[in-house]
């Protein structure tokens, strides 16, 4: 194995995290601040990924469609994820954990069968966009500009977000929700407009990932089971809840998955598992994440 | 009966309990009192198991059970109720004693008979003490707060303890309610020769029934003696200044 | 889990038996459709009863009960197969080889709470599951273990009036008879003083640890106990379904028995039960026509969760005692 090699798997070991990052920090914001385990956030990310696709097709060639494609899908998920909150999640608060659960879990039967019927089973994909379709060698490796571009967005996106939870008046209500969200009722804090916004933007990011992955991966029924599988185990490496545990907790899976596949390839699977057990049975608040207070 | 030894316990640099000490003896009545944030609950907690001392003793007659498992103080004669009801609440009231009963007898190991008139006399006997037989079917959860008060002493009170701690009794009673639980509280104390320590905010409960008084502030005690000697006590009027009494 | 109280009439109503007769009449009907489906049922409600355990008498939710399913229809399968043993045997094996995969998965589950016990539950599910897709010398791998011996059935042909019973007719009696036998267990388990601490642990498990119970321990016996018996529902399912899969294992069986669960109602013995039939039928009616049947089933979740919680049986026995009431007045 040469140095190229070594390249090019960890080059792909951080395309795949920072896809995973963007998609499980939503994810984990969302547990962090109001305690819901959302299966259908995966949900969330495939319809990003169709809405993205569709909007291509109803631009044409226009200039600067993906742009207006991978935004125009997270937001309508993100207003998507609002509307579900609202109407119908906000009623399970107060109930016992297990309804809101099968609530989210509901939500992917629905979500994923929805998506077959508005668009079909075959294989999708959009094109990269135009300034990225290119690819360059280094050291022996070829690197993909898109794939470049995504390990660059990441932190930036990480960065936003955490300028987001540390800067602003929003982001200070919202890690105060985090520790205790009856304290901040109490406080006269509108917990539930709260809850809605915080619901809103995990979606978004999680269409977000879904319209960015589309020129990389084929848009196919089953990609939401996929993500959101990887995206739990991330989440419960890094920590529920924890902004930066998700980053590390995405970057140290993406490696691993794409080195361990090479070393024991029938192993991965397998491993990935015992090392989500191990981790909860050790340390379940994960890397970086806090004991669950309330 | 009862001895704690220097018990300290801080969180995040925050002393809840400093350097406390007391003792209660045998079928005495004792009671803690102290603003809010005291640390009442925190010294209870520290007693019963539920909170790790960062120093000191907790010994029930002579034997130290600091830092105990809580499940274990049962058979040793402790019980406890809490501040915040804490009750079966979908289970009837019969059902609530009779599953604190089967625990203290150790029959929970059987997985075969049926349970569902186990120990009903004594369920029955215990009811009536606290004077809720004639809501025996009610579920748990459909009580009032008076009556669910006296579930929870009911519940402590089927494991035979020596000594009950009971954190803050008459929380959120009215004061007729208030009087009638501390007569009722009396009364068994006197009937079963139970030691009793609870912790208490209303002064007229404390005052009437405790033999001994002991005042917490900000984790210390600040005083301990017979109700007349606290009454006079000049720190004791500091701390309570503008409190009712 | 509640009873009704001893004074209405709908407690005196020997529930269990009346099923079991019930039960034993479908072969009579005369189609092999429908005592196939019934086995079907019998089998799912052993396991839907089993998680039950957990879940409505207990309080604990777990996702990867299916991990217990799959390892006792693997065991059962195995032993059968490739060791020649006889039916009885494989089949006891099976329940206490769940079983002791319940007792060492468990050990580590109750220390944790609520979320992060549902996920380590479904964590050990995804490596049962990973291990029997993977480990091919052994569970066949991804292919499974197929053609898989019929235990012996001639005896059943000695009962009288079962003399001309079909091999399908008699499976479904040996299945019947298990399953009524393991049920019956169950519900005295449920119904003994052990069932009423694990009540009582359900309500309030700090509470209950004052009372002098080891919370944690009494948990993991309930966890192994129905991981016993969801293996002794694996073992049966892997003879009826001739073949034995690694997706016995996976997430998505964990989260069908869950749903059966709390479609029949958490609240009764009998509901799991209730649960395991409707959603069967359920899904055979939706499949004829239509290939949608997971929005289906996702619509019939969103209806339960927020209009029935309660499930069928518990929906039923409110609206009967709100009959009751209003009779009375």
């Amino acid at each position: 194995m040469d140095a190229s090699f070594f390249i090019a798997q960890f080059v792909s070991g951080l395309t795949a995290a920072m896809f995973l990052f963007i998609v499980a920090s939503g994810l984990s914001l969302i547990f962090g601040v109001m305690r819901v385990l959302n299966f259908a956030h995966g949900s969330f990310y495939m319809l990003g990924a169709y809405m993205a696709w569709q909007i291509t097709q109803g631009l044409m060639q226009m200039q600067g469609s993906f742009w207006i494609a991978v935004l125009g899908a997270g937001l309508s998920v993100g207003v998507l994820g609002a509307v579900i909150e609202r109407l119908l999640l906000r009623h399970l608060y107060n109930r016992p954990e297990i309804y809101q659960l099968l609530f989210t879990y509901a939500l992917v039967l629905i979500l994923g069968d929805a998506a077959k019927l508005l668009w079909g089973t075959q294989q999708l994909s959009v094109s990269r966009p135009p300034g990225l379709e290119g690819s360059s060698e280094f050291l022996g490796a070829t690197l993909v500009h898109y794939n470049l571009f995504i390990i660059a967005i990441g932190p930036v996106i990480a960065t936003v977000f955490w300028l987001l939870l540390n800067r602003t008046g929003i982001g200070r209500m919202i890690r105060a929700a985090a520790h205790d969200r009856e304290m901040l009722a109490a406080l006269g804090a509108d917990v539930g407009r709260l809850y809605m916004i915080m619901f809103m933007i995990g979606s978004f990011l999680a269409g977000l990932g879904g319209a960015l992955v589309t020129p990389v991966r084929s848009i196919v029924p089953g990609m939401d089971v996929e993500i959101i599988v990887e995206a739990f185990i991330v989440v419960v490496i890094g920590g529920l809840g924890s902004f930066w545990g998700t980053f590390w907790g995405a970057l140290i899976f993406g490696q691993v998955l794409a080195f361990g596949i090479l070393v024991l390839p029938g192993f991965s699977i397998f491993a990935v598992f015992a090392l989500m057990a191990v981790i909860l049975v050790v340390r379940p608040w994960g890397l970086l994440g806090r004991p669950l207070t309330r | 009966m009862l001895e704690v030894r220097g018990l300290r316990k801080a969180f995040a640099g925050v002393r809840a309990t400093d350097e406390v000490s007391l003792s209660v003896a045998p079928e005495q009545i004792v009671a803690i009192i102290g603003p809010n944030g005291a640390g009442k609950s925190t010294l209870f907690n520290l007693i019963t198991g539920h909170l790790r001392p960062d120093a000191g003793q907790v010994l029930l007659r002579g034997r130290d059970i600091t830092g105990i498992a809580p499940h274990r103080l049962c058979a040793l004669g402790m019980g406890r109720s809490f501040q915040r009801t804490n009750i079966f609440a979908q289970l009837s009231v019969f059902e609530n004693v009779q599953a604190a009963l089967i625990a203290h007898h150790g029959r929970g190991r059987n997985l075969w008979t049926r349970a569902d008139a186990l120990y009903r006399d004594e369920v029955e006997e215990l009811l009536r003490d606290v004077g809720l037989l004639d809501k025996a079917q009610a579920e748990g959860g459909t009580l009032s707060h008076g009556n669910q008060k006296q579930l929870e002493l009911a519940i402590a009170l089927s494991g035979r303890p020596d000594i009950l701690l009971l954190d803050e009794p008459t929380a959120g009673m009215s004061s007729a309610e208030t009087r009638a639980s501390i007569a009722l509280l009396a009364r068994i104390a006197g009937e079963r020769s139970l030691t009793l320590l609870f912790t208490e905010h209303d002064m007229q409960a404390v005052f009437s029934i405790a033999q001994r008084i002991g005042v917490l502030h900000q984790g210390r005690l600040i005083a301990l003696g017979s109700p007349d000697e606290v009454r006079a006590d000049a720190e004791v009027r500091r701390v309570y200044l503008g409190a009712r009494h | 889990m509640s009873t009704p109280p001893a004074c209405s009439p709908l407690a005196r109503v020997p529930w269990s038996l009346l099923l079991f007769a019930l039960a034993l009449c479908v072969p009579w009907l005369g189609s092999r459709y429908y005592t196939f489906v019934a086995t079907d049922i019998a089998i799912l409600s052993l396991f839907a009863v089993s998680l039950n355990l957990l879940l409505g008498t207990t309080g604990l939710v777990s996702f990867g009960h299916a991990a217990y399913f799959g390892i006792g229809a693997y065991t059962c399968a195995i032993l059968m197969k490739s060791g020649g043993v006889p039916f009885a045997l494989a089949f006891a094996a099976a329940g206490i080889t769940a079983g002791a995969f319940a007792a060492l998965f468990g050990f580590f589950c109750v220390r944790s709470s609520k979320i992060y016990f549902a996920m380590l539950t479904l964590a050990f599910a995804q490596i049962v599951w990973a291990v029997c897709f993977k480990w091919n010398s052994v569970t066949g791998g991804e292919q499974g273990l197929s053609n898989v011996p019929y235990p012996d059935l001639s005896w059943v042909s000695l009962l009288p009036g079962l003399s001309d019973a079909s091999p399908g007719e008699r499976f479904y009696l040996l299945v019947l008879l298990l399953v009524a036998a393991c049920l019956l267990v169950l519900q005295r388990v449920v119904r003994s003083p052990f069932g009423r601490i694990l009540t009582a642990i359900r309500e309030n498990p700090e509470r209950a640890e004052f009372v002098g119970v080891d919370v944690r321990r009494y948990q993991l016996a309930a966890f192994t106990l129905a991981g016993a018996f969801a293996g002794l529902a694996g073992a049966l399912f892997g003879l009826f379904n001739r073949g034995v899969f690694p997706d016995f294992a996976y997430w998505s069986k964990s989260a069908e028995v869950l749903i059966m669960v709390i479609l029949g109602g958490t609240g009764h013995f009998w509901g799991p039960a209730v649960g395991a039939a409707a959603l069967n039928l359920l899904n055979q009616q939706i499949n004829a026509y239509t290939q949608y049947w997971p929005m289906v089933l996702g619509v019939v979740l969103v209806i339960i969760v927020f209009v029935f919680p309660a499930g069928i049986v518990g929906t039923l026995h409110a609206a009967w005692a709100r009959l009751q009431e209003r009779r009375r007045a």
